[in-house]
């Protein structure tokens, strides 16, 4: 997600940076008044560690691991204002002392990367918490949902910002297939692992935790630990149904789909032949009659397989790199 | 004259209702070396914290020099009090080592060419001279432990308290920071676990055990009395 | 992507690009990406224009150039990206080698090519010649809130020292037989996310007892007033500038 210089137009990053600008001042103001004069040190030393967590390799399937983004976590930990600013800290220091992403690139790259998965993030973990109940399992939960979306989000930002700056001939709906496409998966581990950090903290300092203040010590002890294995599988039900909902929007637009299928963008068109032959050529699945259910079906097993075959890819370019999940 | 330090009853509860400090009282005279020995849990860290006010407790009173610790004079009691803290990563948290001695002076108005002098003096009386440019996370433990040490006493204060300063130090970072630790004039109350330490550094030695000041008396004579040591969980590695 | 290492880039040099203060070099390293991005992709000679400049630079710099190549690696995935273009790109109407291609998208490819190396390249010698503690400075001098460089220099501090401690509690996971392979045994893993949060929160709360017992006052104070001179800002803006020029005429003969 660190994009580099270039990758939108000028505009686009002109536009994208005075927003930004204008939501860390705002961030700034209320983290002040938060944390007031404690703000130098906490926010700083916190800022160490969702950069550190952003290097918490996590295993994702046969031994393959994706690390944290951290921006929805860093929001119910910290509040969205503080986690906002200091994610955005985190991204603009990326940048300047590790080069990674652009420095033109920054407008968008602290939009996509802090602003929308802390505040879209907090405000989805505050819908959740009103539907789920008022417990520690609740407040869980709803950080595993929330940390899980706001990658999407910010997935979906970042095609809309496509939607106006592209800088090459790559349509609209073809980007926003492929970037939410994988980023649903991402954000399974990101939800997950989420989830599992404020359980953690709730555990041994329920006070640390900004997302959880409103709970008193009798529905802290509520619901301990998240069922793991539920929580995989329900992640899993989610993204197959998105990922049903990315295919219809993407019957209106028929190039659309043919583009996440064929290409996320890393991938070479090459697979066009293929998948070509396959029984899912054009989106209609051989033997089921129903067209809505066999475009779903296609869909679904579209989306999967571009995403094995992106993290195919992935692993062979960047054999010593984390894969980004 | 008056004393470098006077506790009197002090008393304190954490918020969540452990108490730490039960009445605790004692006085450090000018100049004079205190070492304050005691168990894990038995208040002392915590009682450093009132002694410069970042801990503030309603019963008991604290004394620096001629002056009550009270809301009012908070900036002046943290000049004269020197807390040197147990993690030198705590107490060093500027991007160098020169930053981070400056921080306190600055903090005091003080700028410029005198800051720059404060700074060099405050580091040539730990023997680290060298070390301006660098940055705190490269340095060995020893010198972090002096660079620490520095960092108070950029603030000329009128009193030490160091907290552990010896944990963790291999034997020649230890034999260094006695030797900075002997050649200050200012009086020092030396919390620590390193008995052979408290023996060399200071003539007079505190005892505290659950809040309370338990024994207070010429170093060697506490050290001597087995009894004693042994009833509040501290040894010597060898006989005296 | 690539978010995980704690090394910077910084390569110990003592060259006249390693001097300038680093407001000037922050500065500069901005406004000349920024001449980049704007250049019109059709001026192929202009990017050949700043890839010399930044060429100097590195000459100047005396950053080894296989360190500045080596360090590209971070845009491969964007470059991977853009090589697609000719061939995904709406509208095919080139034919080449018996493949059809789309001459927008080859120019989509081009553009994001040559300002994704030339912006990652600015970054790197920015990154290479001035420490990080000093970046951070630089914008505290070019008015960025002081609160915002306070903290970036706190994380930076204990960037390490949190980094450090996430090792060592995987070495003692490691050394229990903790290989993890799947999602659902990821919990050993997130429960040390959750221990580091709370230290590391535990810290910031023991640093600023740190501070309060030196002074602290919820003002970060003044410690290092020196500015850049006229000069150093007329070294550091000359590379800008040539940039600009470059774009302005890169402009004017499209």
């Amino acid at each position: 997600m660190h994009a580099p210089d270039g990758f939108l137009t000028a505009g686009t990053a002109v536009a994208t940076g005075a927003i930004s600008v204008g939501t860390v001042s705002v961030a700034l103001k209320q983290a002040k008044e938060q944390m007031s004069e404690k703000i130098v040190p906490l926010a700083g030393v916190t800022a160490a560690f969702i950069f550190a967590a952003q290097m918490f390799n996590f295993p994702v399937a046969a031994g393959t691991t994706g690390h944290l983004l951290g921006g929805a976590l860093a929001a119910i930990l910290l509040g969205p204002h503080i986690g906002a600013l200091v994610v955005t800290i985190v991204v603009v220091v990326q940048a300047l002392a590790f080069a990674d992403g652009g420095l033109t690139a920054l407008g968008y790259n602290v939009l996509n990367m802090a602003v929308i998965p802390a505040y879209g993030g907090f405000a989805v973990y505050s819908g959740f918490r009103k539907l789920l109940p008022k417990s520690k399992g609740g407040v869980i939960a709803a950080t595993g949902l929330a940390a899980g979306i706001s990658v999407v989000l910010a997935a979906a930002a970042f095609s809309i910002q496509w939607l106006f700056g592209a800088s090459a001939p790559v349509p609209f709906d073809t980007v926003f297939g492929a970037m939410v496409g994988i980023h649903i998966l991402i954000g399974i581990g990101e939800g997950l692992i989420s989830a599992l950090t404020v359980g953690a903290v709730l555990a041994s300092r329920p006070d640390l935790v900004f997302g959880a203040r409103d709970l008193d010590p009798a529905q802290l002890q509520e619901s301990g630990k998240v069922p793991l294995r539920a929580f995989i599988i329900g992640g899993l039900a989610v993204t197959l149904l998105v990922a049903t909902v990315v295919s219809q929007f993407a019957v209106d637009n028929p190039d659309g789909l043919e583009f996440v299928a064929e290409d996320t963008g890393f991938i070479s068109s090459a697979q066009e032949h293929s998948l070509g032959g396959s029984i899912f050529a054009d989106y209609a699945t051989s033997g089921i009659n129903n067209e809505t259910l066999s475009l779903a079906i296609a869909g679904i097993a579209g989306v999967l397989i571009t995403l094995a075959v992106g993290y195919g890819l992935f692993r062979a370019i960047r054999p010593r790199e984390r894969v980004p999940v | 004259m008056s004393n470098a330090l006077t506790v009197t009853d002090l008393h304190y509860a954490y918020p969540d209702g452990q108490v730490a400090l039960k009445g605790v009282s004692f006085t450090v005279k000018p100049g004079e070396k205190v070492a304050l020995l005691g168990p894990n849990g038995a208040g002392k860290t915590t009682l450093a914290h009132h002694l410069n006010g970042i801990r503030r407790s309603d019963r008991g009173r604290v004394e620096v020099e001629d002056l009550v610790l009270e809301d009012s004079n908070l900036a002046e009691i943290r000049k004269k009090v020197g807390l040197v803290f147990q993690n030198p990563d705590d107490q060093l948290f500027m991007p160098t080592v020169r930053d981070d001695v400056a921080f306190g002076p600055a903090n005091l108005g003080i700028t410029g060419e005198h800051l720059d002098g404060v700074i060099a003096r405050a580091l040539a009386d730990v023997g680290a001279q060298d070390l301006q440019t660098r940055v705190p996370h490269h340095l060995s433990g020893g010198e972090r432990r002096r660079v620490a040490l520095a960092t108070v006493l950029a603030m000329s204060p009128s009193i030490l308290v160091l907290d552990e300063p010896t944990s963790g130090l291999d034997p020649a970072g230890r034999r260094e920071l006695i030797g900075v630790l002997e050649s200050l004039g200012m009086a020092q109350l030396v919390i620590t676990h390193d008995l052979p330490f408290a023996l060399e550094l200071c003539d007079r030695t505190l005892i505290m055990d659950a809040g309370r000041i338990v024994a207070d008396g010429p170093t060697r004579e506490v050290l001597e009395d087995e009894a004693l040591l042994r009833k509040h969980r501290l040894e010597l590695p060898y006989r005296i | 992507m690539g978010a995980g290492h704690a090394h910077t880039l910084y390569v110990h040099e003592h060259s006249p690009v390693h001097r300038l203060p680093p407001e000037t070099k922050v500065l500069s390293a901005f406004l000349f990406v920024a001449a980049v991005a704007v250049t019109p992709r059709e001026a192929i000679w202009a990017f050949g224009a700043y890839a010399g400049i930044e060429a100097a630079l590195v000459g100047f710099s005396r950053v080894p150039a296989r360190f500045v190549l080596s360090r590209l690696i971070a845009v491969a995935p964007f470059i991977l990206f853009a090589l697609f273009l000719p061939f995904i790109g709406e509208g095919k109407d080139v034919e080449l080698l018996g493949i059809s291609l789309s001459s927008e998208g080859t120019w989509a490819m081009w553009n994001i090519l040559a300002k994704a190396t030339l912006g990652a390249t600015a970054s790197i010698l920015l990154a290479a010649t001035t420490e990080v503690p000093e970046i951070v400075k630089g914008f505290g001098r070019l008015r960025v809130p002081p609160v915002i460089t306070a903290i970036a220099s706190f994380m930076i501090r204990y960037l390490e020292v949190v980094a450090e401690e996430l090792g060592r509690m995987r070495t003692a996971m490691t050394a229990r037989g903790y290989d993890p392979r799947w999602l659902s045994q990821a919990r050993p893993i997130a429960s040390s996310a959750g221990t580091l949060f709370v230290r590391s929160y535990e810290r910031g709360e023991r640093v600023y007892d740190a501070m309060l017992s030196r002074g602290y006052t919820g003002v970060m104070p003044v410690i290092d007033s020196r500015t850049a001179s006229a000069q150093d800002w007329a070294v550091a803006l000359m590379f800008p500038l040539l940039a600009a020029a470059t774009a302005t005429i890169a402009f004017v003969t499209l």
